[in-house]
């Protein structure tokens, strides 16, 4: 262990890259390995199924926030690439009789060269009116698949059949439980990826894009072609929540990837941190528990107060804001740097810095 | 002589010294109605110190940007000479290709005003200076396998010879963002210097720095020319600085080239004289 009671004092370049470096570091990864392996034992149906839809959401928010957060490309798309990953797994699975893997693989490849072709406005334009760009390919995305009968079962949504493969099916009484793992091998993996992603040289590119494009080109990074790649990444992790959601909740309709869903995903990251992974999960998980958490609270004490049970929607849109107003106002780096701080406040005690 | 012997290389540049490495013929800009540049001709050799100079909106920084390729002039050639490694000689035309590309030839710039990666490490910034000679797949950047992970430690040692000549030591995990005015400075100089300049083109690498901390940038500049043998173009507005490091002194007045040659050529053109030194230089 390189770390020594004056600090971190690493040996070679192979142990100062790796992601953790204390003894406390370790302990707290092996706290969470616990953690994640005892969950299903714990919780029960419902509140597995919250974990499993927080688990799509991180992967959904990590490809976002490598577009937002890592490459500065705003996005009001997200909506959209989820929706291209959703309907084209399940079509491939329901229609063409894929195996699901190669299903949802396919998936994650056709959102990326999606995600790469509405990218191309980026290459001219930034900032806001890039927003606006993304905005309309957004509702182009939403409108084709609202219209276009081929998605639909006659006139029902379209249905994905439960997940198999080979002997191997997802089992009505375990089905909250076998999914949890399936999701959380797919949400780990997707957050490795992404911080090997940032300490290799072409997460940097895509930063130094971010932080001064024009310096960037000046040191020989080829800006076309880091924005359409961090698109396409982008799109690859988001399409891979969306297949993911397609077969977990086994329909696939339009109307789970309007507008709202984008603005959701944007304020996953700002909550969470802009431009850290591990800010992604977190935003995922809060925004995720934040409407729970008011149903529960207003199922706790409808009873005395019985106009809030009808007013629940509004609260959330309520609450909603107030969040995200809080967090740009007073931490707008999130709760990634909230977590920083009672880290830093715990290894100084008892000095103040 | 240096205090230490360096394993890499920081020239690039395969041409021999006193060749023509830049040739800039009859280079017009214009932005609009201004003329920023008016047939601006001169040849910056290898192996030499060139400075540009000249009153505020001369042309200078105009010139560099066309140099690296930010702007693209009107009229005329700016023309990159470089030896193969079998030593067969190639011209570029750099007003054709975009900034990037000419960075792939070993064209590397400092910015007058500052424009490093602030939300980066120091680390991370000179890292992204060895961009063009690292891979970039995507696979193995994901899964920080095989080539991905082994650039990072090899081109790594690259960086810290550069962090060793500049002693940038200390600051090596900061945010360069929170770095003071001079070593941000310093750290694009050590920027450039990582993509293993042929040409270094920096413009006012001592801008609003102290007498101490020129001598320093003085210093560092001269190392790198002198022993490491980087031609260096440079934009400076301290004459002192300018007529004691440079071999060769271009002047610009109003986008028009009035001068050039050496220091003391230049210090006796009653053109330059006029323009720009003043009767007690």
């Amino acid at each position: 262990m390189s770390a020594t009671a004056t600090g971190v004092y690493h040996r070679s370049y192979r142990r100062e890259s790796a992601l953790r470096h204390t003894k406390a570091e370790y302990f707290r990864l092996a706290l969470m390995i616990v953690g994640l392996l005892v969950t299903p034992y714990v919780l029960d149906n419902y509140w597995l199924s919250i974990v499993n839809t927080i688990l799509i959401a991180v992967i959904g928010a990590v490809g976002l926030n490598i577009l937002v957060g890592f490459t500065g490309q705003i996005s009001l798309g997200q909506g959209g690439f989820l929706a291209i990953g959703a309907f084209s797994s399940a079509l491939l699975y329901q229609r063409a009789d894929l195996p699901a893997p190669l299903s949802i693989a396919c998936a994650v490849v056709i959102t990326a060269v999606a995600g790469a072709l509405f990218g191309l406005p980026a290459l001219r334009i930034k900032g806001l009116y890039l927003a606006i760009a993304t905005l309309a390919s957004q509702e182009i995305i939403v409108f084709v698949a609202r219209r276009w009968t081929f998605l639909r079962d006659g006139s029902a949504p379209l249905t994905v059949d439960r997940l198999s493969l080979g002997s191997f099916e997802i089992e009505r009484q375990y089905f909250e439980w076998q999914w949890y793992w399936i999701l959380l091998t797919f949400a780990v993996l997707a957050v490795l990826a992404a911080r090997n992603l940032f300490r290799s040289s072409l997460g940097r590119s895509f930063m130094a894009v971010r932080d001064q494009d024009i310096a960037a080109s000046a040191i020989g990074v080829n800006i076309t072609r880091a924005k359409v790649t961090a698109f396409a990444v982008s799109s690859g992790f988001v399409g891979l929540a969306g297949a993911l959601s397609a077969h977990y909740t086994e329909t696939v309709t339009w109307e789970a990837f309007t507008l709202d869903v984008s603005i959701l995903y944007l304020a996953m990251i700002i909550v969470g941190g802009l431009g850290t992974i591990a800010g992604s999960v977190y935003g995922a998980a809060f925004m995720v528990l934040v409407p729970v958490f008011i149903q529960e609270t207003v199922g706790a004490v409808g009873d005395s107060v019985p106009v809030l049970l009808s007013r629940v929607p509004a609260i959330e849109q309520v609450v909603f804001g107030l969040v995200i107003i809080f967090f740009l106002l007073f931490e707008p780096r999130g709760l990634a740097q909230i977590w920083q701080r009672m880290k830093d406040y715990i290894r100084f005690w008892p000095f103040r810095y | 002589m240096l205090s230490r012997a360096y394993r890499f290389e920081l020239n690039s540049s395969r041409v021999p010294v006193g060749e023509p490495l830049l040739e800039i013929g009859d280079v017009s800009l214009r932005f609009g109605g201004i003329r920023a540049l008016s047939e601006v001709s001169f040849t910056v050799r290898q192996g030499d110190v060139h400075s540009v100079i000249g009153p505020n909106g001369a042309g200078k920084s105009s010139l560099l940007n066309c140099a690296s390729g930010l702007y693209k002039p009107q009229d005329g050639h700016i023309t990159l000479h470089t030896r193969s490694e079998e030593g067969v000689a190639r011209t570029h035309d750099v007003v054709a290709m975009p900034p990037h590309r000419i960075a792939r030839h070993g064209v590397a710039r400092s910015f007058q005003n500052i424009e490093l990666f602030g939300h980066l490490t120091l680390l991370e910034n000179l890292m992204l200076g060895r961009h063009i000679h690292m891979k970039h797949s995507l696979l193995p950047s994901l899964a920080w396998f095989g080539p991905a992970r082994k650039q990072e430690f090899a081109h790594r040692e690259f960086v810290e010879e550069v962090i060793d000549l500049l002693q940038l030591q200390e600051h090596r995990h900061a945010h360069v963002g929170a770095l003071s005015y001079g070593i941000q400075k310093r750290v694009e100089l050590g920027r450039a210097l990582c993509i293993e300049p042929g040409l270094l083109l920096l413009d006012e690498p001592m801008a609003g720095m102290n007498a101490e901390e020129k001598e320093d940038m003085a210093r560092y500049i001269l190392d790198v020319n002198e022993l490491r043998g980087v031609t260096v173009m440079l934009i400076e507005h301290d004459m002192g600085v300018v007529m004691d490091i440079s071999d060769r002194v271009s002047v610009l007045d109003f986008g028009r080239l009035i001068g050039d040659g050496t220091p003391a050529e230049v210090r006796a053109n009653p053109a330059v004289v006029e323009a720009y030194l003043g009767a007690d230089s």
